[in-house]
């Protein structure tokens, strides 16, 4: 077991993430947003997805952030089980996203919650946030999730009684509908069932990493509901509300059914990089 | 109907639009977002003069990521914020100042009453940053530094800025509430 990347490697790896997540949108959203353009029927829709396709690729090509909101950070972090890291790997995040914000460059989002002073790097107390597990890979991964505050700040979460399993799906559908051209549609829904509190919260949050495709029978027929409902891109009217919806799900207490819903606009963000021995790291 | 429109707009510039036009503007706009629309208001209750004008001016909510130059700054990613988080604050802002045009995104709900006769909204597409500083050719000032980049206002040049499409105009006509009303029926 040695050691084969460093302090420095894990900043500049994880800088690099931070980049690509900010300037490229993964391929999977990109031809979702690609597919709707090509099947809208409303004038106004239409121009608003050929505006969001433009950007992206304007985002790209310029290697500058597809959006101003260059949100807050949350770093999902999987550690393999023999990997060895001796050095901080906490202080490496923080000082990769205070050079990003930098060299980027980000905007500095990280303010305190009542003061609102701004930290002027993107960290602050609790921020990064950053989330641990361990894997049986040799190799540690971080995976970057941007998360701006239009989307973030119209999710929801209910504590629903046991009782009310068949109400999940209306629960769905009228929290997309309140938060109508808000949280930038087409949006991404992102569902936690079960679990806790906190737990349905963050199964809400990370379902939104998985291929936008991915999705089941359940899953396509709330995607239907959502659509038929005309909201539309940017809440103009359209047929495109949301590109996809994925529920996670976890087991809870007999007497709990938390029901958490986490929006993502349209630029569903994120980027992963491994750090892996012989090597330093890679994009992927 | 497509509109090419100059600032400093007033009044007669606007009443004519109607929802769903298609509109591209150029010269000024100036960026507000809470903290500055917070500003703007409790100024006037002091009787104190803005450091900028408000006078026609085109407000634009938007908080942008902007990179300091040596003779200033470059506009790096310039999109709307969610306007909702500034509606209580606009219809007083719309008495004080001669302000006539809004630009953000998401629209404005219940403010349509306030807006007749001498307001419209426009939606610029949301998270769509880096297009739209394709637009923006000049910084111009950069005013209360002190709220920080994404809070202050920002005097901006821009050039075609758009398509800038009219979600409210001046005749009580809000689109997003009617998509929303007719949501609301498929809903039950």
């Amino acid at each position: 077991m040695s050691e084969s990347f460093s302090y420095e490697d894990v900043i500049d790896g994880v800088k690099s993430a931070i980049k690509q997540a900010q300037t490229v949108l993964p391929k999977d959203v990109v031809q979702a947003l690609e597919k709707a353009e090509k099947s809208e029927s409303e004038d106004v829709a239409k121009s608003h997805l050929q505006a969001i396709l433009k950007n992206v690729s304007i985002a790209k090509e310029k290697s500058i952030p597809m959006c101003q909101d260059t949100g807050i950070f949350i770093f999902k972090v999987e550690i393999g089980r023999n990997i060895v890291l001796p050095f901080n790997l906490e202080e490496a995040l923080r000082e990769a996203l205070r050079q990003a914000t930098l060299e980027i460059p980000l905007r500095p989002n990280a303010v305190h919650p009542i003061t609102r002073h701004n930290s002027n790097d993107n960290t602050g107390v609790g921020l990064p946030d950053i989330k641990y597990s361990f894997i049986d890979e040799d190799e540690l991964r971080v995976t970057v999730v941007p998360k701006g505050a239009g989307s973030e700040n119209m999710s929801v979460l209910k504590m629903m009684n046991p009782t009310e399993v068949n109400s999940i799906d209306d629960f769905i559908l009228e929290s997309v509908f309140n938060a109508g051209g808000k949280p930038c549609p087409p949006v991404i829904v992102g569902v936690g069932v079960g679990g806790s509190f906190d737990k349905s919260a963050i199964l809400a949050k990370t379902s939104l990493l998985r291929d936008v495709q991915d999705m089941d029978e359940e899953e396509l027929h709330l995607l239907r509901r959502i659509n038929s409902l005309g909201i539309g891109p940017m809440g103009m009217g359209g047929d495109t509300t949301a590109l996809a919806v994925h529920i996670n799900k976890a087991h809870c207490h007999t007497a709990s059914l938390p029901v958490a819903i986490n929006i993502q606009c349209w630029a569903n963000r994120h980027s992963t990089v491994v750090f892996r021995r012989g090597s330093q790291w890679n994009i992927i | 109907m497509e509109h090419h429109l100059k600032t400093p707009l007033y009044r007669d510039d606007i009443l004519d639009l109607k929802c769903g036009d298609v509109v591209y503007l150029s010269g000024t706009i100036l960026t507000a977002r809470d903290e500055a629309h917070a500003r703007m208001l409790e100024y006037n209750e002091k009787v104190e003069k803005l450091p900028f004008s408000l006078d026609g001016a085109v407000i634009y909510h938007c908080g942008p990521l902007m990179k300091q130059i040596e003779n200033g700054w470059e506009v790096v990613a310039a999109g709307p914020t969610t306007s909702a988080r500034m509606i209580s604050m606009t219809p007083s802002l719309l008495d004080l100042y001669d302000v006539h045009v809004l630009i953000g995104k998401g629209g404005m709900d219940g403010l349509s009453a306030s807006f007749e006769g001498r307001c419209i909204y426009l939606a610029y597409t949301g998270g769509c940053a880096a297009l739209a500083a394709r637009a923006i050719k000049k910084v111009k000032t950069f005013h209360w530094p002190d709220l920080g980049m994404a809070e202050g206002v920002w005097e901006l040049e821009v050039e075609n800025f758009g398509p800038l499409i009219v979600g409210m105009d001046a005749i009580e006509n809000d689109l997003f509430s009617n998509i929303k009303e007719k949501a609301k029926g498929l809903i039950g």
